[in-house]
Formats: C-alpha cells, sequence, structure tokens
C-alpha cells in the first residue's frame, strides 16, 4: 500500500484531464468559434446585411414574441404547479408530477404532431377550428403552442425541490402575523424561491428560442411569417445563393450568444447559491 | 376566561385527531399541552391558531367564538416549532413584519423593536441574518416577533424542541421570567413532562387525541386522573395481583381487597418514592435484594428484586443510601407507604391507601 493509497497517480489524473479537454475543445468548443467564423466568412459588412433581412428580422422578432410569451406563461404555471406539489397534499399528485415530466420524454417531433393531429385541418378540432376561420397549424399559435408544450417543465421542475425544501412554516408565520396570503406570497414565499425561480426562467428562454423539432412541423415554413430563428438558419443553410450558408450562422450565431449569455447567467446563479450555502454551513461549523 | 374550547373535534379524513375537547385558558396564565406525540396537542394549538379548522366545536378567545375568524383575524402570536423566521430578512424585518403589515408607524415600530431587542437580549444582531444566529437567538427572534403587534395570547410549539439540552434549561427559566414580566397569556406544546411540570401553571394532558386531565402540576402529579396520566407523569410501579379471600397477592406483596371476588384481578400502582426501604431486614415487611443503582445527582433510582423475582423500582436521597450503607447486592426490607388502585375493583374500594407520609416534592421524581 502507498502512503497515499486513495489518490490517483500523477499518470492517470493528467490523462484524464486531457481527454476532458480535448473531448470539450473538439466537440463543443470547436464549433461554436466555428458558427462564429463561418458567420463572418464574408466580412461584418455581409454579417450585418444577414440579419437585417427582411425574413431574418421577422424570425428575429417572432423568436422573440414567443419568448415573451412562453416564459410568463410558464413561470405562471410553474409557480402553481411547483406550490401545489409542494404544500398541498392531494390525490393525483404523482400524476401531476409524472405530466410535468412528459415533455421531457417525450420527442419534439411528436409533440409538434400531437398538435397537428388536434388542430390540423384534417384533425380532432380542424373542422370546427376551420368554420370560425381560426388558424392554429402554420400559423403562430401553433408555435406559441409547441413552445409551451416543450418548455412546460422548466420553472416547475426548479421550483418544486426549493419549495418542498422550505416547506409551510414561513407562509404560516407571516399568516399569523396579519398577512393576507399576497403579501405572504411576495414578501415570504417568492423572495425564498428567488434563485431557482431565476434559474428556470433563463433554462425555459433558452429552450423557447432555441426550439427546433416541434415548432418545424407546425410552422409550416414560411419566410417571414412562421419561421422562428433555428428555422431560418436552417432555410439559410439549406439556400443555394452564394453567402447563404454565411448569413446562416451569423443567424445562428446569435443564438450561440444567447447560449453563451444563458451559460455565463446560469454559472453566476450557481457560484453565488454555493456562497449562501457555505455561508450557512460556515456559521453552523463555528 | 382568555381561551375556551367547546367540545372540539377535529378530523382529518376519518381519524379523528383530536377528539371532543374542552377546557379553558385564563388570562395570563402559562399553559402547557403536554402529551406524546401524536396526541393531538399541536392540533389543538393550531386550531386555536385558525392554522386549523375543527370539524365540529367552537373556539372562544376572550368570550368572543371565533371559528370564524382567519388565522389574520384572531390576534394571536404564534411559535413554530423550527421557529420559521423569515430566510431572507434580517432579524429587525423579522420582528418588524407584523407590524409593517398591520401598518404602524415607522417611528413606532422603531421604539417596539428597539423595546423588544432589549428585553430578549438581543441589540446589536439587528442587522443579522437568521443563519447567523445560534438557535437560542433564534427562538427569542421568534418570540419577539411573535409579540410584537402585542397578541391577545401567546402559542408556541414545542419551544424547547430545537435547542439543545443545556440551552434547553436556561430557555425554560427564561420562558418562566418572561411570562412573569409581560403577563401575556400563554399556551406551549410540549412531549416533555418535566418541561411541563417545571414551567407551566397548569397542564392539560392529551393521548391519542382525547383530553385526559387538567390540573395544576401538582395535581396531575398527586391525583392523576386515571392510569394513562399516572404513568405518562412520573415513573410508576404498575403491578396486577390477584385476590384471594379479600386480599390481592402478587408474589410476597399484598393488598386489602375486602369485597373483590376470588380471582379476580386489581390494578395496582405506586410512585417509586412511596417505597422506602431499610437495611434493617426487620423493620418492613418486605424482603428484597437490591440489584442496581442509578446515580440521578441528588436522588438515587434503585431496583429491588423480590424473592419471587418480582422487580420494582424505588427512589431515595443519596444521603439516605449512604446513611443506610447500601450497595448493589445487599438484601434490604422495605414497604411501600402509599398505593392507587387503578383499575379493576369491582366493588368500591378507596381510591388511594396511604398510610400517612406527604408526598416528597416534586422535581427530580419523574426521570
Amino acid at each position: 500500500m502507498s502512503p497515499r493509497g486513495t489518490e490517483e497517480s500523477p499518470v492517470a489524473k493528467w490523462v484524464l484531464i486531457a481527454i476532458a479537454l480535448a473531448f470539450s475543445f473538439v466537440f463543443l468548443l470547436l464549433p461554436l468559434v466555428n458558427v462564429f467564423a463561418q458567420a463572418l466568412a464574408y466580412g461584418w459588412a455581409h454579417y450585418w446585411q444577414s440579419l437585417v433581412k427582411p425574413d431574418s428580422l421577422a424570425a428575429i422578432r417572432l423568436t422573440l414574441l414567443l419568448a415573451a410569451v412562453t416564459v410568463p406563461l410558464n413561470v405562471l404555471f410553474g409557480l402553481a404547479a411547483a406550490w401545489a406539489i409542494a404544500k398541498f397534499d392531494f390525490t393525483g399528485k404523482p400524476i401531476l408530477i409524472t405530466l410535468i415530466d412528459l415533455p421531457f420524454s417525450v420527442s419534439p417531433v411528436v409533440a409538434g404532431l400531437m398538435l397537428v393531429v388536434l388542430f390540423g385541418l384534417q384533425g380532432f378540432f380542424g373542422q370546427w377550428l376551420d368554420a370560425h376561420n381560426l388558424k392554429i397549424i402554420f400559423a403562430v399559435p401553433g408555435i406559441v403552442l409547441a413552445t409551451i408544450f416543450v418548455t412546460f417543465p422548466f420553472v416547475a421542475r426548479e421550483l418544486i425541490p426549493v419549495m418542498q425544501a422550505t416547506g409551510t412554516e414561513q407562509e404560516e408565520a407571516a399568516l399569523t402575523l396579519g398577512a393576507n396570503g399576497w403579501q405572504t406570497f411576495w414578501h415570504v414565499t417568492l423572495p425564498s424561491v428567488k434563485w431557482g425561480l431565476i434559474y428556470g426562467i433563463i433554462l425555459c428562454n433558452a429552450r423557447a428560442m432555441g426550439e427546433f423539432g416541434a415548432v418545424s412541423v407546425v410552422s409550416g415554413h414560411i419566410a417571414g411569417q412562421t419561421e422562428t430563428m433555428p428555422l431560418r438558419v436552417e432555410a439559410l443553410y439549406q439556400g443555394a445563393t452564394e453567402g447563404s450558408a454565411a448569413a446562416a450562422f451569423a443567424v445562428a450565431s446569435l443564438l450561440a450568444l444567447l447560449a453563451l449569455l444563458t451559460l455565463g447567467i446560469k454559472t453566476f446563479l450557481e457560484w453565488r447559491q454555493a456562497r449562501t450555502q457555505k455561508l450557512i454551513v460556515g456559521r453552523v461549523d463555528s | 376566561m382568555s381561551i375556551e374550547l367547546k367540545g372540539v373535534t377535529k378530523k382529518f379524513g376519518r381519524v379523528a385527531a383530536v377528539n371532543n375537547v374542552t377546557f379553558s385558558v385564563k388570562e395570563g396564565e402559562l399553559m402547557a399541552l403536554l402529551g406524546p406525540s401524536g396526541g393531538g396537542k399541536t392540533t389543538v394549538l393550531r386550531m386555536i391558531a385558525g392554522l386549523e379548522m375543527p370539524t365540529s366545536g367552537d373556539v372562544f378567545i376572550r368570550g368572543r367564538r371565533v371559528n370564524n375568524l382567519s388565522v389574520q383575524q384572531r390576534n394571536i402570536g404564534f411559535v413554530f416549532q423550527n421557529y420559521a423566521l423569515f430566510k431572507n430578512m434580517n432579524v429587525f424585518k423579522n420582528i418588524a413584519f407584523g407590524l409593517k403589515i398591520k401598518k404602524w408607524k415607522a417611528a413606532d415600530i422603531r421604539a417596539r423593536i428597539g423595546e423588544l431587542l432589549t428585553l430578549f437580549g438581543l441589540e446589536g444582531l439587528e442587522q443579522r441574518y437568521p443563519h447567523q444566529l445560534s438557535g437560542g437567538q433564534r427562538q427569542r427572534v421568534a418570540i419577539a416577533r411573535a409579540l410584537a403587534p402585542k397578541p391577545n395570547v401567546l402559542l408556541l410549539d414545542e419551544p424547547f424542541g430545537a435547542v439543545d439540552a443545556k440551552i434547553r434549561q436556561e430557555l425554560r427559566e427564561w420562558l418562566v421570567t418572561l411570562h412573569h414580566d409581560l403577563n401575556v397569556t400563554t399556551i406551549f406544546v410540549t412531549h416533555d413532562q418535566e418541561e411541563a411540570l417545571e414551567v407551566a401553571n397548569r397542564i392539560v394532558i392529551f393521548s391519542g387525541g382525547v383530553l385526559e386531565q387538567v390540573g395544576t402540576p401538582r395535581e396531575v402529579y398527586e391525583q392523576p386522573a386515571n392510569e394513562f396520566v399516572a404513568r405518562f407523569i412520573g415513573a410508576m410501579n404498575v403491578l396486577e395481583p390477584e385476590v384471594r379471600g379479600g386480599v390481592a397477592r402478587l408474589g410476597e406483596l399484598e393488598f386489602p381487597a375486602s369485597g373483590q371476588p376470588d380471582g379476580h384481578k386489581l390494578r395496582i400502582g405506586f410512585r417509586p418514592y412511596a417505597v422506602q426501604i431499610s437495611s434493617d431486614l426487620t423493620q418492613h415487611r418486605y424482603r428484597a435484594v437490591l440489584r442496581h443503582t442509578f446515580f440521578l445527582g441528588v436522588l438515587l433510582r434503585v431496583e429491588l428484586e423480590l424473592p419471587s423475582g418480582l422487580t420494582i423500582r424505588a427512589r431515595m436521597t443519596k444521603e439516605d443510601y449512604a446513611h443506610q450503607g447500601l450497595e448493589d447486592g445487599k438484601e434490604v426490607s422495605f414497604q411501600i407507604r402509599q398505593y392507587r388502585v387503578l383499575a379493576g375493583a369491582a366493588a368500591a374500594l378507596p381510591p388511594e391507601s396511604e398510610l400517612g407520609y406527604p408526598a416528597p416534592p416534586l422535581l427530580g421524581e419523574n426521570i
């Protein structure tokens, strides 16, 4: 037995680190850098031109609209579901928890198809919708619905464990001190789940903007109308004109920037949370 | 009457957690709700607070029926078992919360909190967050927060449960002093008999959702209403002797049972302190061997083994033990000075058979 029995040998350590670094570099960093390199292949002017084309602008607008609609709804639903699951006991609770996870386990393409089956012209509500001149599939409402479906679990999943850990005592304490339901929520519940909520929101936002599969099925790919940024990237990439691949990468670079931003915020939040934890643990130890 | 419960029942599903409970708490009283866990005492406290609604029965606070009042309208102060301090607020904001909700003026809030911080020895901790406080400090902040809006009644759920044994003793004494100074009607829940006996003016004893007895510490100790109370408050030897010819016998022990049919079993209980021991083998009626001695401080607990194999517990002072030159393995004589017939009497028997000795002081007896 060597005196450093539980330690790896230095060789194993460096080999493992080298593999991890090489892998990250080849599969994660290189493609990311490539996106920006390709986007700028024809220079900054072409990059800018690609972004301000009407169809690209429309795609950016639609994507932002999608996030603006989806994220608040998701927050609302996530808070309600997490509250119900963490603070109440009711029959059917395990079913609700399973349902919340459903979008994680269903392929986004299947999610899109489900919407087509429900709302498409040949679908369940198709005749009725057509008779009332409502268009869902191959229109913006369909894209919104598809995005809501795939982002469904994000906020709830983040909040449930936080709320379960907090319990109901602080809320009850607020009630005994005379606070009404809204005051209790605003002053006690919300601050205690703040970081989990923000974390859920940025994940939900990233997914809402980046979703491809489900949106692709219901969108109909009408340039300038039902194309989101990911769909626009694909359309441009398959385009035959000179420089259209570079344009695709230009739009893609915006999504990549969003990803980097999300990663940055996420890392900051985790660092913050770890620091708070350490502060608490440190106090208990002393 | 500050608080009154009349026939209060609380069912969770089909299980009655509290069953037809009636008692009252006087203005300014310090009352303990005592019982084993699952006895329904916390549910009673929560019903007084308005955090639970009774399935049937009425709750009155200062003569007013409060069944239909929400928790916010009842003007109670509630201290939770784990204190439930607002983690995102510092000490000052925690205590100020109830006052802000009730729209006190900022100057009044500052004055009230200054007063409370002094009273609770929390000066200088205003800016600390709950995780930066010790267990005892947290509890004091929780009580200060509950008392800040000047409630009619202070309710505490297992107030000493979350701190370690040494601090617990300090906090008990502190709570008694605080109650004495503020004179606010206070009800606290505990499962610790000693705590209830030491701190409370009166005790309500629950088991299985049923009220067993209400009384002062001395009353519930000296005149337990039933076997449960007798065994729950303090230690008790319980025997089941069988009646033969007007005498109930178990091993060597005999208890008068005139008028009881042969073959009938009585339940007899006696406190360890009621067993008198002597090293003089001729002094008392029964013989036994001293098997084990447990040192509990001023008092000692000893186990006596009778020739028949029967074991009973006794209690004596250290001085008495030393004076008699007792030790494990020594043969002694003993008598039972006082016992109670707990159950099984077919005909009337005197409820308590005394040999004329006063009961010794209470504390330390129920270890």
